[in-house]
């Protein structure tokens, strides 16, 4: 179970989104979302909605598998809609029950936000669903690029996070094997309160800390044996290279932007109170 | 030429106390020369802590002598300025399949050295592929390096090497972690590369079925070469290997025990047929 922990949750398929650049899905995303907070009208939410509905055919993952996705914010939103819901005081009431008030301005708030909440979540799983982790670190590692200038070690940071992504398999083999050998010794790591529990996950974060350290050692070893000394004067096997579909996505994305914002502020479409 | 040439080579650690304060060394190799010529096939044996796992470093420059120098395809490797030259002509192989794979799928990390170097991509790309099929594993270049056996991770790891076009490979106990089918599949893959990419070979090992068609053998202990020789010369003295704590093949023990009760047969029998072979003239006579 354990090993199922997948970080990215990259679902393989072979659509055009699958192929476009990295860079061009992280800009989108961030695009998608700054679009999000453009308006406050039906209007707008139909434009946002069409696209995302567009973006989600052409990425062919299936939309129950993006749906499931949503899962662990349902708490959050849940939340976003009572604080919304019921704190705002102004604007006509709706209706009260005993000391809480629905307001119009309430009722519109928790409405916007959600959809808004929910799109930001959809919205960028969408990338990590078709990008691998390791072409969305080699898509920082270009976008960031520029900082370099003002000495951010881009380079190393994005080297650190592709080590990472490449070790977290082999740690949680490796806590599997702790766990099983503790187990076999008597270790009981299922019953007890939360506080017990806690305490029995000691004896098994010590050795692999410790393990962790020798592997960390040993893998620094290995790459300066391969002449590993830095982003400078390295090649790339797999240069990030822009090409003609990846212009057509930005050219794309950036009319979606304009064109939901301007329909979003100008469109007078009026639903009862939104 | 000598690809690599050691002299007088000592190298200690220091040890310190909790403090961290130096309170003393610890000789870890005393005074080493080995010679390997371009080509050879050479096995450096020795049990845990005779000093092999520490010289094996010492021909990458990832440890500098103490004392003494190291000469890898004539560059000193107490120069810092020579430091990537070295580590380009001697690759190296670890023992853990694990901790020396750096990409996440097999053909990033066999690429992972060539960028390292600075080659151009288009070359990067035709040396992973040359580098895979000469270990076997084109065919799993688009895998996850998880997915592998330890074995196939290892010839993975040494198609990362590969990659690098070095002269010398030095391959630090390969197989120590590996299961004997592992075993087999990365000494194969050793050999193939000896003969068809004329690479010189340093293998580092306490296996001595491993070293059988080695050119030459030096046995180390507590950090000094006490044998040097041919297989043959070496594996004859099986009381002296068994001083020195290593595990003498079954058919050279069979072989020196029949001896020693009078069969007469020749000292150093390294393979089966071998044996065979004089077992048969010793009963034609």
């Amino acid at each position: 179970m354990i090993r199922d922990i997948t970080i990215g949750q990259y679902y393989p398929a072979k659509s055009i989104l699958h192929r476009l650049d990295p860079r061009v899905k992280l800009v989108s995303t961030l695009l998608y979302l700054i679009s999000l907070f453009l308006f406050r009208s039906v209007a707008g939410y139909l434009a946002a909605t069409l696209f995302l509905i567009a973006v989600i055919r052409a990425s062919k993952v299936p939309f129950g598998y993006i749906v499931k996705g949503l899962k662990p914010i349902v708490m959050l939103l849940l939340i976003t809609v009572v604080f919304n819901l019921f704190l705002k005081k102004d604007g006509e009431v709706l209706f009260s029950v005993w000391k809480l008030t629905v307001t119009t301005v309430g009722l519109r708030n928790a409405v916007y936000m959600t959809i808004r909440l929910i799109y930001l979540i959809v919205g960028s799983s969408l990338m990590t669903f078709t990008t691998t982790p390791n072409e969305l670190t080699d898509g920082i590692e270009a976008l960031l690029h520029p900082l370099n200038k003002i000495h951010v070690p881009v380079h190393e940071v994005a080297m650190m996070m592709s080590i990472a992504l490449r070790f977290i398999p082999i740690l949680l083999e490796e806590t599997d094997k702790i766990m099983k050998a503790q187990q076999a010794r008597g270790a009981d790591f299922e019953s007890g309160n939360v506080m017990q529990r806690a305490k029995a996950m000691i004896p098994i974060l010590v050795p692999l800390f410790v393990s962790a350290f020798r592997r960390a050692y040993d893998l620094a070893m290995a790459m300066e044996a391969r002449c590993y000394r830095g982003g400078d004067g390295r090649t790339k096997m797999k240069p990030l290279r822009y090409k003609g579909r990846d212009w057509a996505a930005y050219v794309i994305m950036v009319g979606y932007v304009v064109s939901a914002a301007v329909i979003g502020r100008y469109a007078p479409f009026k639903i009862w109170i939104f | 030429m000598d690809m690599i040439q050691t002299e007088k080579l000592i190298f200690e650690y220091e040890k310190r106390d909790e403090d961290g304060n130096v309170i003393g060394a610890s000789r870890a190799i005393d005074g080493v020369d080995i010679d390997v010529k371009e080509g050879q096939f050479v096995a450096v044996l020795g049990h845990n802590g005779s000093g092999k796992s520490t010289f094996a470093k010492h021909l990458n420059a990832i440890l500098v002598p103490t004392d003494g120098t190291v000469w890898v395809d004539g560059r000193n490797t107490k120069e810092p300025q020579e430091l990537w030259n070295v580590r380009q002509a001697a690759g190296m192989v670890f023992q853990n399949p694990d901790n020396q794979i750096i990409g996440t799928v097999v053909e990033e990390d066999v690429g992972f050295g060539p960028e390292n170097l600075g080659v151009p991509t288009d070359e990067i790309w035709q040396r992973v592929e040359e580098s895979l099929k000469a270990v076997g594993m084109l065919s799993y270049r688009h895998h996850s390096p998880n997915k592998l056996s330890g074995g196939q991770k290892q010839r993975v790891a040494i198609a990362g090497v590969v990659a690098m076009e070095p002269k010398c490979i030095v391959l630090d106990e390969p197989t120590a972690m590996l299961d004997p089918m592992g075993r087999k599949e990365v000494l194969k893959t050793v050999r193939r590369l000896r003969e068809e990419k004329k690479v010189t070979v340093i293998l580092i090992t306490h296996y001595m079925e491993e070293v059988v068609d080695a050119d030459k053998i030096y046995v180390m202990d507590h950090g000094k070469v006490v044998m040097e020789g041919t297989p043959r010369e070496i594996f004859s003295q099986v009381e002296r290997l068994k001083e020195y704590r290593l595990d003498v093949p079954q058919v050279t023990v069979l072989a020196d025990e029949l001896r020693k009760r009078g069969i007469d047969i020749p000292g150093g029998i390294l393979r089966k047929e071998e044996l065979v072979q004089e077992l048969v003239k010793v009963f034609q006579k």
